[in-house]
């Protein structure tokens, strides 16, 4: 007995000398300072910003960058539960559509004037960057943004009879060839899918941003406060999609229980996916694809862009500040943004540097880029509440015999409650 | 008469192995898909074509994973130990003694299973910071010290031990303490067992909050790692089951280890002649 | 004779203390870590607090008033009703079976255990995984190409709002199973076998040894899994997360259990007042419910 109780007693004991192996932000030699990074865990973005710490460190011996990263699952709640102890990075990457409620509670401060004047990024930076701007000011700046564009199977096309270079350039194409390509067994089953579906995957950033556009309308007014899609062009989009499956019957949703596997395994003919989706795809040596620009309707081209950016934290002041301001400048130069694409494939911020030749009409990348001309970036407050509102609206249409336009009434009303929940407390 | 219970047995077995095999199913796939490279991860074949050991490989080299699985081990092994003594000796204090407030405490100790720990992270994050056990082994720890199910499950079993057997360790001059140690455990041994299992499991697999105490990445307990895996947009569903895997065997050792426990019961021989 | 009552006296007090001094550290522990984190998330349900913001308003019964007119909070207490109520006797049933059966046979009972028992030990996330794939329509979907080559019509299961739940409670209850047996079975092991001797040599057949012998000596197995098998139900959780997209618990809330909504709500939308209403509220329910066992199953002992 004394045996086992005295065991319990060491372990403990060594268990509070271990605690003392201490926290991140421990008085370091005098001379430097010492910064904390955060971001969530992505193999390449990793290597490459540790790569990058290594090379700023050189020009900046009196700053250390201690970087951090975290699983990108519960970034948002690691993130969100650092804060009311006070604990926390200097710099950190958040998604913008994270932005207004982290801004909102005073967690990040505002990127200083002098460094990062408004008429230069507004100058330099993609349109769509202005997300990042509350009451005139920017409080985080990207790296790199991302877009949609238009995956195909060229294999899939070439079975169904159609040729396997050619994308299509239109909506009513898209949903043309798409036709072909699924096939169904005898009871209705999907053996193979003609396009994606997937409202849980990018389709409701394409519905918000590309389709309601396309139709003649616009999902939200001027500053985002309020849900206009409940509107014509918000019932044809809901039409449209809800008739893919029941109509048209090019798919289901969570076919083989998303998109990207789908797509993956090769039974779905085209996707519509965001530019990080290309390092899943290329890593199957078996996939035979093409990516073209979104397709156009009515000759009207919409994308929708997001990113994530990098800001400082208001608890960060002195010393530190300036070390963080530096480290920011350095992640947003030209220099580092051209490291970015080729090695984590997100398109540079900047339009100078994406719009050169090798880019814009690289057989990969060059859709993508070409889409972030007419892109928009949603200001989400809460992006998996305004998500699950057009989730439920198709299935109340196509499982509980909704009408579309009640449906879309019901998710607009939902939506404008999370809005106006946020907004009217400004 | 013989051939019937014969019959009976032949039956049980059977169908006892039927669905036995049908629960591994899952399990085997699992091991399965972790052998699986390529789009074939998407398939459901239960026999991978090429079968390879890459992505175990790859978990390895991924360089934290041993940290992880180490962490993992040790912090389990502290909060099962620390369970084991304190909720079985509460469990007994609740079952064995009277004293003012005993029903209270015991309904007290149960409510504490009656709250998501999810709802108790803020304010245990909040109090591990001030006294500074933000990413240390003693913060993983600390909540998982001393739980209500296992001082339920104790009380439970210990109702039957006879209190016979207690009262002859005191007229043989036994302090209280010893009369616990050495006359009422062993006679739970199976309960003990089934709480070493249940307690080591239920902290392998807790995820919330050794994400939200540790920052530093080889601080982190197994499913954090695990769940690095979890990319942005996609789930790497080949290394995912390569994780699930291995993660297991700790597991499924700790519950060969103590399931004979619970086979070899107790032989309770009655009062002591 | 005053001499052995005095000394029983003495021997009570002797004993009280001891238990007293038993219980000093686990209640320190208590209260320090589980009641007074309690009482703050308590706090928490009177405050509009979003975890990020430095500042927090009180407001009373706000967050409670809300509640009651939300749809999706009603729609959760009915599904998680719905998971104890189908869920709990079934696995108890198949649970004590299995253990039955697998104490009945001479040989393989450490095998048996094993086979039984992995369901639980195999992560979640991989148990959902597959299952999510057996439930998946015709041709990949397992259960669907049984069906179909049964002659019977193919089912949404995950995809319908009426089936998405069974489907769920199918495989909670699956991975359960090993719980309830090896709970069972420490309980069964713990007869003493004298008493089935004793039974044998009265002539007593299997079936009136169980009804005699064994079910009456579980009954505190029975009634501890009863009550945290409630508990345990009533806070479901993980399951729904990892079978459901991003543990939307659908489609269309279907599925969706109360510690969900709170989990999503307090981690993902960082409503953390709301949420701590609604723990509030699953606390106070539990509370009541497992009371009511207790005092029903109350041993006159």
């Amino acid at each position: 007995m004394k045996k086992s109780i005295a065991l319990v007693l060491v372990a403990l004991v060594l268990l509070t000398s271990l605690s003392a192996a201490g926290q991140a932000d421990k008085a370091a030699k005098s001379e430097v300072t010492e910064i904390v990074y955060w971001q969530y865990y992505y193999e390449t973005k990793k290597n490459l910003v540790d790569d990058l710490i290594k090379i700023f460190e050189e020009r900046n011996p009196d700053i250390k960058v201690i970087h951090q990263t975290f699983p990108y699952e519960n970034y948002n709640t690691k993130v969100a539960s650092s804060v009311p102890s006070g604990q926390g990075p200097n710099v950190i990457n958040l998604f913008y559509g994270w932005l207004p409620l982290y801004i909102d509670s005073g967690y990040l401060q505002p990127l200083p004037q002098d460094t990062f004047p408004n008429d230069r990024i507004e100058d330099e930076f993609f349109g769509l960057v202005d997300a990042a701007k509350f009451d005139g000011k920017y409080y985080a700046l990207p790296t790199a943004v991302r877009s949609l564009a238009l995956f195909w199977n060229k294999d899939l096309f070439k079975e169904a009879g159609l040729d396997p270079d050619t994308p299509p350039k239109t909506v009513d194409e898209m949903v043309e060839f798409a036709k072909k390509i699924a096939k169904l067994d005898r009871g209705g089953n999907y053996l193979q899918a003609g396009m994606t579906l997937e409202l849980r995957g990018q389709m409701h950033q394409y519905l918000r941003e590309v389709l309601i556009r396309q139709f003649g309308g616009s999902p939200y007014n001027e500053d985002t406060t309020k849900v206009t899609y409940n509107s014509k062009a918000g019932y044809d989009a809901l039409q449209w999609l809800t008739d893919l499956e029941r109509v048209q019957k090019v798919g289901i949703p969570q076919y083989m229980t998303d998109d990207v596997t789908a797509f993956s395994a090769g039974k779905m003919g085209i996707t519509i996916d965001g530019s990080f989706r290309l390092g899943t795809f290329n890593a199957l040596s078996d996939l035979n694809y093409g990516v073209a620009e979104l397709p156009e309707m009515n000759g009207v081209k919409s994308n929708f862009a997001s990113f994530w950016a990098n800001g400082i934290t208001s608890t960060t002041t002195g010393k530190k500040l300036e070390a963080s301001v530096k480290f920011l400048e350095f992640l947003t130069s030209d220099e580092v943004m051209a490291m970015w694409l080729p090695a984590i494939g997100e398109l540079p911020a900047k339009k100078a540097l994406a719009l050169q030749e090798e880019f814009k009409n690289h057989p990969m990348y060059g859709p993508f880029i070409r889409g972030l001309d007419y892109a928009h970036a949603t200001k989400f407050i809460d992006e998996d509440a305004q998500r699950i509102v057009w989730i439920n609206a198709y299935d109340e249409v196509v499982l509980n015999g909704k009408s579309v336009k009640a449906a879309v009434d019901e998710a607009a009303a939902i939506e404008q409650k999370v809005l106006d929940e946020y907004y009217s407390k400004r | 008469m013989k051939t019937k219970r014969q019959i009976q047995n032949l039956i049980r077995h059977i169908l006892l192995f039927i669905f036995g095999v049908a629960m591994l199913f899952p399990f085997l796939w699992m091991i399965a898909t972790s052998m699986k490279t390529g789009s074939e991860v998407y398939t459901l074949s239960l026999f991978p074509k090429n079968p390879s050991l890459k992505n175990y490989v790859r978990l390895f080299e991924s360089g934290n994973f041993p940290f992880w699985f180490l962490n993992s081990m040790y912090v389990g092994l502290v909060v099962t130990l620390s369970v084991l003594f304190f909720d079985s000796l509460v469990g007994y204090t609740l079952c064995k003694f009277n004293f003012k407030g005993k029903k209270l405490i015991f309904v007290l100790i149960l409510s504490t299973m009656m709250i998501p720990t999810e709802m108790l992270v803020i304010p245990w994050y909040i109090m591990s910071t001030k006294v500074g056990w933000l990413d240390t082994y003693w913060g993983i720890i600390f909540p998982g010290l001393m739980s209500g199910f296992g001082t339920f499950l104790m009380k439970s079993f210990f109702e039957g031990v006879p209190n016979d057997l207690l009262d002859a360790g005191r007229i043989d001059g036994l302090g209280e303490f010893r009369i616990w140690y050495k006359i009422a455990m062993p006679l739970v041994r199976p309960a003990l067992s089934a709480l070493a299992i249940f307690t080591f499991i239920g902290n392998w697999n807790a995820f919330l909050w050794p994400l939200i105490i540790v920052n530093q990445i080889h601080r982190y307990t197994l499913p954090v790692g695990l769940s690095f895996f979890n990319g942005e947009f996609q789930t790497k569903w080949e290394m995912v089951m390569t994780g699930a895997s291995v993660a297991t065997i700790p597991v499924f050792i700790v519950f060969l280890i103590f399931q004979r426990q619970i086979v070899q019961g107790i032989a309770l021989t009655g009062v002591k002649e | 004779m005053t001499n052995i009552t005095t000394r029983q006296y003495s021997l009570e007090r002797k004993k009280q203390r001891y238990a007293y001094t038993f219980l000093i550290i686990p209640m320190l522990f208590y209260i320090g870590i589980r009641f007074y984190p309690t009482f703050y998330a308590f706090y928490l349900s009177f405050t509009d607090w979003n975890i990020v913001s430095k500042n927090m308003h009180f407001i009373g019964l706000e967050n409670y008033r809300r509640l009651i007119s939300d749809e999706v909070f009603w729609q959760t207490l009915k599904n998680t009703f719905t998971y104890v109520i189908w869920g709990l006797p079934i696995s108890l049933l198949l649970g004590f079976t299995l253990a039955y059966h697998i104490d009945r046979v001479k040989v393989g009972e450490s095998i048996y255990k094993a086979m039984y028992f992995v369901p639980y030990i195999t992560s979640m996330v991989a148990v959902a995984w597959v299952w999510r794939w057996l439930y998946q329509p015709v041709p990949i979907g397992v259960f669907n190409n049984l069906l179909t080559a049964m002659g019977l019509p193919t089912q949404p299961f995950l995809m319908s709002k009426t089936q998405a739940l069974p489907s769920i409670l199918a495989t909670t209850i699956w991975a359960d199973l090993g719980f309830q047996m090896i709970i069972f079975l420490a309980g069964i092991k713990a007869i003493s076998p004298t008493l089935f001797e004793a039974a044998r040599i009265d002539g007593a057949n299997e079936r009136q040894v169980l009804f005699s012998i064994t079910l009456p000596l579980l009954k505190p197995t029975m009634i501890f899994l009863l009550i945290t098998g409630t508990i345990r139900y009533l806070r479901i959780f993980t399951q729904v997360m990892n079978m459901t997209f991003q543990g939307e618990g659908g489609p269309l809330n279907s599925t969706k259990p109360l510690v969900l909504y709170i989990y999503t709500s307090a981690f993902k939308s960082f409503k953390m007042g709301y949420a701590s209403a609604m723990t509030v509220v699953l606390f106070v329910i539990i509370l009541i419910i497992t009371l009511i066992q207790m005092v029903v199953t109350r041993d006159e002992n």
